[in-house]
């Protein structure tokens, strides 16, 4: 996993509340087996005009000059700034592979849903959570400035703005520790298999039906 | 001991070791896996050289892409059908009892894990699909998670998570006639919001919860996730015990014995607390129709289309307005004026035994209206086709203009061929109403199976509690 130490990247907004896993990766996309490749159909409908299939030419089809994300301003943009309950709707780990391979690293909205806040921090990405004012007035900022970047500190828990405003976020010990390292978590969760044996013996001993 | 609750019964027994900060390594009893969410899985282990732990806790069915009709000819998507060749190599290289698209038993991964007893009380359960939750109408812990979690089950047999908040959802009250599960559950998620729930664990519960069968709980919690809670569950009682009685993985004899006695400790005690509680009357609740492109977006169907220029709050109102323009419609407008085009009676919510008998009832003798294109019906396993064709269902839908279907996830989410066209408006007994959701362009409107069987009859939405 790619590791998350210091950003500075140009925001994007999405001014829109409860955008939901299908808008972030529509379900054409999920037959792929693959995990990669997903970056040019994130937001699909919402970013081109026709109507995208896998195994299409991404470059060839026509783009939809109001989404905020073509606009040329916001090329390159690395920071996602959403509204409350960004990611709800499916575990689909695709909506993150999608956003991470379009280019982003973090994105900070009022509130997330669980299971795509989780999926996030496996693949790299870092979702910030904001008090609902806070977000306001970084949507506030983005629209005076032409081209708003933040610097985000995941060891400081720290988003500082060219005015040099300090926002400070909170994030699990473990999580941040796997993310600032880039740490596959499945390597070491297996470091403590001699003790996911033994539970697994007693559990079985208490709940033989449960192993059928 | 402190008194506890489910959730905290369920947590307890399976946490094998807890991080400073709280992080706990929780033991998974059942993995459920279907073919889109574990391609990525299989191939990540394999990559990293590693094996399954315990390839007896998992179940493997395709379900997702496969088709509904012509199922001798396979798929006919390339894409797609390596998808589920996939999954049946992956299966076959490792072991893993898998249901294939021939097989009887196949059908939606939320719906063959309780019908085959692969989900008992008290177990945790996970799937790589937002809609597990379904399974905590058991009293398990059941939730979705995303692949990287899905290779973590497969790898280690546990997932590393945080202890939830826990949240009671108490309705009390005889529901009236007409007012199913599904109503029960939109009205709640009305109340307290897609993300009402997010950050929480829901028990169902109250008299009304307890009145409700099987199917019903399940169709309770399989919306919890559209509340924003990873996971929702219900007690285990005499219905849930009675419930799995002689299914093909249920322990028998003398285990039967010893599992019930420790079924019966699955609730939650008395004087349990909760992070907070929500209540509902039942008899207040009426038959439910969403309008928007969210769970929440919902009203009883006697209601009419909100308006806009009424919401103060200025993000719910430019997403009220988004919603009614992608839906095509005009505020104030009636419930019981919206004309539908396509009718979808199937999905993890709404495709058992008795979601069928409650549309059939409704639509036993009448015909479909001209202005409705096309309705389905998608049994959720071959099971519950075979159950209904005994009990002469499928004769009922055929001959009322319905078409009858092979069962899988189809048009809940359109992955397959059943899709609506752009614009098409579609009641449907599915879970998500969200844009493009049913087909680019789609227009859904959450309802129970009796109420998309009688818009279905009438052409439009009508309050079958009349
Ligand atoms: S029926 Fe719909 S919600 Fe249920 S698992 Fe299939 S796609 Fe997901």
């Amino acid at each position: 996993m790619q590791k998350f130490t210091v950003l500075d990247g140009l925001v994007v907004p999405l001014d829109r509340a409860n955008v939901d896993t299908d808008a972030i990766i529509p379900k054409q996309f999920l037959k792929s087996i693959k995990r990669s490749g997903f970056g040019p159909n994130a937001f699909d409908e919402w970013r081109y005009l026709d109507h995208g299939e896998p195994g299409m030419d991404n470059a060839k089809r026509p783009l939809n000059p109001d989404f905020v994300l073509n606009q040329p301003r916001y090329q390159g943009a690395q920071v996602l700034l959403a509204r409350e309950n960004f990611g709800c709707g499916s575990s689909r780990e695709h909506a993150p592979w999608a956003l991470e391979d379009f280019g982003f690293r973090a994105i900070i909205a009022p509130s997330f849903a669980d299971i795509f806040f989780n999926n996030c921090f496996k693949n790299g990405l870092l979702p910030i959570r904001l008090d609902a004012a806070v977000v306001d007035a970084l949507f506030n900022a983005e629209a005076k400035a032409a081209g708003l970047r933040l610097k985000i500190d995941l060891e400081q828990q720290a988003i500082t703005t060219p005015d040099g405003t300090v926002y400070r976020f909170e994030v699990e010990a473990f999580r941040k520790h796997c993310l600032l390292n880039g740490l596959d978590d499945i390597g070491l969760t297996m470091q403590h298999g001699d003790e996911v044996k033994a539970f697994e013996a007693k559990h079985r001993a208490a709940q033989p039906w449960l192993f059928n | 001991m402190n008194p506890q609750t489910l959730y905290d019964k369920l947590w307890n027994s399976h946490v094998v070791r807890t991080e400073a900060d709280g992080t706990a390594l929780l033991y998974i009893d059942r993995h459920l896996v279907h073919e889109v969410t574990s391609p990525q899985a299989f191939e990540g282990l394999r990559l990293a050289g590693r094996k399954p732990w315990r390839i007896a806790s998992m179940l493997a069915v395709a379900d997702h892409n496969v088709p509904t009709s012509g199922r001798a000819q396979g798929i006919a998507d390339p894409i797609a059908r390596l998808q589920v060749e996939t999954l049946d190599e992956n299966c076959a290289a490792l072991g893993i009892n898998e249901f294939k698209m021939s097989d009887l038993r196949q059908g939606i991964v939320h719906v063959i894990g309780p019908e085959q007893g692969a989900t008992l009380p008290g177990m945790t359960v996970v799937c790589g699909d937002s809609h597990t939750s379904t399974h905590g109408a058991f009293a398990a812990l059941a939730f979705g998670i995303g692949t990287s979690e899905v290779e973590h089950v497969m790898a280690t047999q546990c997932l590393l998570m945080k202890k939830t908040k826990s949240m009671q959802v108490l309705v009390e009250g005889n529901l009236g006639r007409g007012v199913t599960a599904k109503d029960l559950v939109l009205a709640v998620i009305g109340k307290i919001g897609t993300a009402g729930g997010t950050g929480y664990s829901l028990e169902f519960a109250g008299s009304a919860v307890r009145g409700l069968s099987m199917e019903g709980r399940m169709t309770v919690c399989n919306m919890a996730i559209e509340a924003g809670a990873r996971a929702g569950m219900i007690a285990a009682d005499d219905t849930t015990i009675a419930y799995f009685k002689g299914r093909p993985f249920a322990p028998q004899g003398e285990l039967w014995d010893k599992a019930v006695a420790y079924w019966r400790t699955l609730h939650s005690d008395a004087g349990a607390q909760f992070d907070k509680v929500v209540q509902l009357d039942a008899a207040g609740i009426r038959p439910q129709v969403t309008w928007g492109t969210s769970p929440e977006m919902v009203v009883a169907v006697d209601g009419r289309v909100p308006d806009p220029a009424r919401e103060s709050d200025p993000v719910k109102r430019s997403g009220i307005e988004h919603s009614l323009k992608y839906m095509g419609l005009t505020p104030n407008t009636a419930m019981t004026d919206i004309k539908i085009d396509k009718v979808f009676i199937g999905s993890c919510t709404n495709s058992r035994i008795e979601d069928l008998r409650a549309a059939a009832d409704v639509a036993r003798g009448k015909k479909i209206a001209p202005n409705v294109k096309l309705a389905l019906v998608v049994p959720g396993s071959g099971l519950v086709k075979q159950q209904a064709e005994r009990e002469g269902l499928d004769q009922v839908f055929i001959a009322a203009g319905f078409e009858w279907r092979e069962p899988g996830c189809s048009m809940c989410l359109a992955m397959n061929d059943d899709k609506l066209e752009p614009g098409e408006r579609c009641a449907s007994t599915s879970n998500r109403n969200f844009e493009g959701r049913q087909g680019q362009g789609s227009r859904t409107h959450l309802v129970s199976p009796a109420m998309a069987a009688a818009a279905a009859i009438a052409g439009h939405f009508v309050d079958v509690s009349k």
